[in-house]
């Protein structure tokens, strides 16, 4: 088949395509360090806020994690890059990639952290309390890292999950690694830039797929 | 002794959850150095009662005064008051993630403030107390339910209470387990510690209390010397309780 090897595996064409492609890596990796801890510090604050006994807060919190769970991100981006400029607002490709992925990761984040802090026994909670920590901190030193670790697997598949959604900034024209990998693919009219980017992102996200099935396993052995 | 002031004075609590009162007017007075024992059959409020102390439970109504605090003032600092008023549950509540020494720094690095060192020194201390200066760097999971209910009364002690509350503290352990913690416990009242406990143990009331207090129905039925209400209990609600514990 050299036919195939050299659409898809043009060695050539791969070579000439990686500068270009490694410089798309580098915003790839740029907006993970900036929507990862922004979309844990906005599940963080959803989850917090949803511990309130009023329904005032947990409605529209409710309300807010359903929408944006449900809501396709890639329509969430293209609205907010092209539909927010007819209401006078003009955000660049790279904050609307960033609000728009803070919106949709502190929903799913926020599902995820408000899990583990449910999975904390209430004796936990309690216990600290009544040695005189204040809430915030019973919370920070008692609960929450127990939480964390409850829920861990399901923070690194969310995270990974993240990492690979972030070529949805493409459609937004933010030069990101599958962005870089499309406009190589057009100007050499040969997808082997495409599978290029595959194997990056592969060989990216291998070894948190292994940590992440070791997680796993090791949830499931200790319980 | 009987001219101290009570470390814990309480009138008139009530507690409702929803359309249930759980605690229907509680008045009980603990002095200084006094081990107080609340019995009842279960669902008599009696762990209501101590987690109202510490307002872990809202009260609904009534006053608590706790080493002269009103607990319940708006102006009160629950967090200052919980410091001094130790507490021990039956299900041990360690910090898993944390090591026995880690689970009785945390309340004195985080509260009180103060530096490691200090606070390891503190801390090595009251696990000795308990008789488990060698456990320091052990994790929960790793101690027995005996050992987990030690390092918990430590964690308690380390901060120095003035009054101890034990709910229901050996009643999850294994019976060949009980007696490390009851040890301990009959270590701290000959030590003059205030406690209030609430236990099945009745030989322990027996042979430690100086007051037992029977409750049912969320009120207090009649308290005296444990010889007093063991032994010739006056109101039948009391007898009947007392004779079926005896007989089992």
């Amino acid at each position: 088949m050299p036919g195939f090897v050299e659409t898809f595996f043009n060695l050539e064409i791969m070579r000439a395509a990686l500068p270009y492609l490694l410089q798309g890596l580098g915003t790839t990796l740029l907006l993970v360090l900036l929507v990862v801890p922004l979309g844990i510090a906005g599940g963080l604050a959803v989850a917090l806020l949803y511990r309130s006994p009023r329904r005032r807060v947990r409605w529209p919190l409710i309300l807010y994690v359903d929408f944006f769970r449900a809501f396709p991100p890639l329509v969430l981006l293209i609205f907010l890059y092209a539909g927010l400029p007819f209401a006078g607002i003009e955000i660049g490709a790279f904050t609307a990639v960033a609000i728009g992925f803070f919106l949709n990761n502190s929903a799913y984040y926020g599902e995820v952290l408000r899990a583990g802090i449910e999975s904390v026994p209430r004796g936990q909670w309690e216990a600290a309390r009544s040695t005189g920590l204040s809430a915030p901190r019973a919370m920070l030193w008692v609960v929450l890292p127990q939480a964390v670790r409850n829920v861990l697997p399901d923070l690194v598949g969310n995270t990974l999950e993240v990492v690979k959604l972030t070529s949805l900034a493409s459609v937004v024209a933010l030069p990101e690694l599958l962005f870089a990998a499309r406009q190589a693919q057009s100007l050499t009219y040969n997808p082997s830039p495409i599978v290029l980017a595959a194997i990056i992102y592969l060989v990216l996200l291998w070894p948190f797929v292994r940590l992440l099935s070791r997680l796993e396993h090791r949830m499931l052995v200790s319980r | 002794m009987q001219r101290e002031p009570p470390v814990l004075s309480i009138r008139g609590l009530r507690k409702s959850f929803g359309a249930t009162e759980v605690l229907r007017g509680i008045d009980l007075d603990v002095r200084p150095r006094e081990l107080v024992f609340v019995i009842g059959p279960s669902g008599s409020g009696k762990s209501t009662l101590l987690r109202c102390c510490n307002r872990l439970e809202e009260p609904s109504d009534g006053s608590i005064l706790f080493d002269g605090t009103d607990i319940r003032a708006p102006g009160t600092d629950i967090n200052a008051v919980r410091r001094r008023i130790g507490m021990v549950f039956q299900s041990f509540n360690l910090y898993p993630h944390m090591t026995a020494l880690g689970n009785v720094t945390l309340a004195l690095r985080q509260v009180l403030k103060k530096p490691r060192r200090e606070a390891d020194e503190i801390a090595a201390a009251a696990l000795a107390r308990v008789g488990l200066a060698d456990k320091q760097g052990a994790y929960p999971g790793e101690l027995s339910g005996g050992q987990q209910q030690r390092v918990a009364i430590a964690r308690a002690l380390a901060l120095e209470p003035k009054a101890v509350l034990f709910d229901e503290p050996t009643s999850a352990l294994d019976p060949e387990l009980v007696g490390s913690v009851l040890q301990v416990m009959r270590d701290l009242r000959e030590a003059g510690m205030t406690m209030v406990v609430v236990s099945h143990e009745m030989g322990f009331a027996r042979a430690a209390a100086d007051r037992v207090v029977f409750m049912d129905q969320g009120e207090i039925v009649e308290e005296g010397p444990p010889a007093a209400i063991f032994g010739a209990p006056q109101h039948a609600r009391t007898r009947a309780f007392v004779d079926q514990i005896v007989r089992h």
